[in-house]
């Protein structure tokens, strides 16, 4: 072999939606770069345009089937702006509150056991057949009930508070149209004490991978980054609202308490012509250093503390790890999930015991403005929606900065590192090399219909290409992999 | 002529005898006899029009509109028969080709009629023939009211609202054939005189998510929406429909 060449793995299984990684070789085998590309086309910022203001929290949750309530809410929190309500009736902002812990619930359940646990329970590199959620079924039966149980948990969670298990409607611009029956509030509290159980085993499992595992968490697609999240003014974690905070890789802030409104004067998005997607990154610092990761991995980095008993006792475990600096490792993204799975399990717990749930206030109203600005942590991270309504209510303009964009530069970093580390110099690219680079893509739980607004099919992919750009080797779901040699 | 016939007589209708006051329409006699004829069109307090032909009955071998044609001694009228609804799947199938009836992001969702016509006839997936898909101007212009006319049925409920209880003309058809729309009697909606009193502007004159009441979508809950509780039947037909004391004494029915 005297020609460079480039690996595609495509499509990248086990994620949320449709890429592909191209992993560029030289002549002698080396790795020379390896891309995340999101092939997906985007279309809602555009087509939105022109359509009426209380529809948006419902057209545009529709970009996404894992985490719509994310994006129905954030949506929402800006029409919210619109109609000039800064502050909902209690009733409301705690259903919407209640939505999107069982939002949050479900996406992580959903990721760590049926898209991640087999990675975990069987190795990177166990045979493909056995990494998946069938096989946890069969090997670990009540494990995988105890997850499917706890998704329909925070899926009955969202359906109580939206009126639908996916896509509901229920949050409006300035409120919510309902409030929590009784008898819903009551069919939810009957398990509780068992998921809140089921949630503690998960804590205790993903923290005895990353102990059992050290060597290889401390190695693998472990870099130093910036990392941002919304946070309380007390500093305590809070994923329905807040300001945003930006920590560095020592954990020193590079700003804190900034207003959401004022998003725009902080980050800025750069444009790359091989990805959909577009890179992110703080403005002070400029686009080769200003790059941040989000999600559970920095939200628990950001976070003074967790204002829930269990989940507050998990953080601190969780800061041991590192002896309170912050935490780089991307595999530590399924412990620190895991830890949010805990809280939010309490904090519906604590919501489905307020009366205000069975409150009568609904909606708010206000003076109107043009401008409405929202930022949320969704399950993968921070999302922030932006829009402009002209005078006839009419959407004029609308900006979508989604978790996985945020993490855009952090996957590509995790797949160079776990390339160079694994790919580097091997004569033959196994298979199993191959997975390694999808577990580190896994580890940020990329929602990639979010990233780029898509509709339609989307699997995801891995390509080997040479110096000229020729595809010699593709990892494909739906390819066939004799043809390909692999 | 009328004063050969007897005040009541009867029809039948699905084998069931229905009794008929002189001068009812078929509609009207199996509205009174409880009998439910599907119907897109045609809304109780309003003259009827027949354009939507979903309410076609078979009338001794004919098939025609219940909601014109006059009932008369011996009708022999078939109405749920498989043959009728599949014209009526196919007729519905249709209005969704033309229009832009994107039932999972509009507010009219489990209040329109069309998406529960539809589900009363066994739609539940998308024909295989091409759609439309029209682009139209969505008009925003009036401080309370939208008109958006990618989905509008041309039913004309609005026009004849407008124009016979509200007296104001503010809708209109415009354009010929396929390019048929609602136009309205000023350059914009902001423009007319149209006010959210207006029956024409009542919620359930227009039966799909064309007329749009302002900053009211999405109000009411996902299972308390009106067919939500049960598909649409007479008894939810006829309860947003529009009351016949509102009607002007002097309007006489158009021609079918």
């Amino acid at each position: 072999m005297t020609k460079s060449r480039v690996i595609e793995i495509e499509p990248l299984t086990r994620v949320e939606g449709h890429g592909k990684v191209t992993v560029h070789l030289d002549a002698q085998n080396r790795v020379s770069e390896a891309r995340l590309h999101i092939v997906e086309f985007r279309g809602f910022e555009r087509f939105i345009q022109g359509r009426l203001f209380w529809e948006v929290p419902v057209i545009v949750q529709r970009l996404c089937g894992i985490c719509p309530v994310s994006h129905h809410l954030a949506a929402a929190k800006a029409m919210d702006k619109i109609v000039g309500v800064d502050i909902l009736p209690p009733t409301a902002e705690k259903m919407r509150r209640l939505m999107h812990y069982g939002q949050i619930l479900q996406s992580h359940v959903l990721h760590f056991f049926h898209l991640s646990s087999p990675d975990l329970l069987f190795g990177f590199d166990a045979e493909p057949e056995r990494r998946n959620i069938f096989e946890v079924i069969r090997k670990h039966p009540e494990l995988a009930k105890q997850a499917i149980l706890l998704r329909k948990f925070g899926q009955e969670v969202i359906e109580a508070t939206s009126g639908k298990k996916i896509h509901g409607t229920s949050a409006i611009p300035g409120g919510i149209n309902k409030n929590l029956s009784l008898a819903e509030r009551d069919h939810l509290l009957a398990n509780h004490g068992q998921f809140l159980e089921w949630c503690r085993a998960a804590v205790t499992l993903a923290k005895s991978y990353v102990i059992e595992h050290q060597h290889l968490v401390k190695r693998f697609a472990h870099f130093p980054s910036n990392h941002m999240s919304l946070i309380r003014e007390d500093g305590a974690l809070d994923l329905y609202h807040g300001k945003l905070r930006a920590t560095d890789a020592a954990g020193q802030i590079i700003f804190d308490q900034v207003d959401t409104d004022h998003f725009n004067d902080y980050l800025m998005e750069e444009v790359k012509p091989w990805s959909y997607m577009k890179f992110p990154f703080i403005k002070r610092l400029g686009n080769v250093d200003g790059w941040y990761r989000v999600g559970p991995l920095s939200r628990l980095n950001n976070a003074a503390f967790l204002d829930t008993p269990l989940a507050r006792d998990a953080h601190l475990e969780f800061r041991e790890l590192t002896q309170g600096s912050p935490n780089h490792s991307s595999l530590n993204y399924h412990y620190a999930r895991m830890i949010e799975v805990l809280h939010c399990c309490e904090k519906v717990h604590e919501l489905l015991l307020d009366p205000d749930l069975q409150g009568s206030d609904l909606r708010s109203s206000g003076t109107r403005r043009e401008e409405g600005i929202a930022v949320i942590e969704a399950p993968r991270g921070s999302l922030i929606h932006h829009y402009r309504v002209n005078e006839n209510d009419q959407v004029t303009f609308c900006n979508l900065i989604v978790s996985t964009t945020h993490n855009n530069t952090a996957m590509n970093r995790a797949v160079t590192d776990v390339a160079q580390r694994y790919l580097d110099g091997q004569p033959d690219i196994t298979e199993a090399m191959l997975n390694h680079i999808e577990v580190a893509v896994r580890a940020y739980d990329p929602c990639l219909s979010c990233a780029t607004h898509a509709l339609g099919q989307m699997p995801l992919q891995v390509e080997l290409v040479d110096a000229d750009g020729t595809c010699i080797q593709r990892k494909s779901q739906y390819i066939d992999e004799d043809t390909y040699g692999l | 002529m009328s004063e050969t016939l007897a005040s009541t007589f009867t029809i039948q209708v699905d084998g069931q005898t229905v009794t008929v006051q002189a001068g009812q329409s078929i509609m009207e006699a199996c509205d009174a006899a409880g009998i439910y004829i599907p119907r897109l069109c045609d809304c109780e307090g309003l003259v009827p029009q027949g354009s939507c032909r979903v309410c076609c009955v078979d009338i001794n071998g004919r098939i025609q509109a219940a909601c014109t044609q006059p009932a008369a001694p011996g009708q022999v009228i078939g109405n749920e028969t498989p043959t009728l609804n599949a014209h009526r799947r196919t007729l519905v199938e249709m209005l969704f080709h033309e229009g832009n009836h994107l039932c999972p992001i509009c507010e009219a969702s489990g209040r329109c009629e069309l998406q529960a016509m539809a589900y009363r006839l066994g739609i539940t997936q998308a024909s295989p023939y091409p759609y439309l898909q029209p682009v139209r101007p969505v008009d925003a212009s009036h401080p309370d009211i939208a008109l958006d006319n990618n989905r509008c049925i041309l039913c004309g409920r609005c026009i004849r609202a407008s124009r016979d209880i509200d007296q104001k003309h503010v809708f209109d058809y415009v354009g010929r054939g396929i390019h048929k729309r609602i136009g309205v009697s000023a350059a914009r909606l902001a423009e007319t005189d149209a006010s959210l009193e207006d029956e024409a502007i009542a919620r359930g004159t227009c039966p799909v998510g064309c007329i749009l009441r302002k900053r009211e979508g999405f109000d009411t809950p996902v299972g308390q929406r009106l067919f939500d509780r049960r598909p649409i039947d007479l008894d939810n037909a006829v309860q947003h429909h529009i009351p016949t004391q509102a009607v002007p004494a002097h309007i006489e029915s158009d021609p079918p």
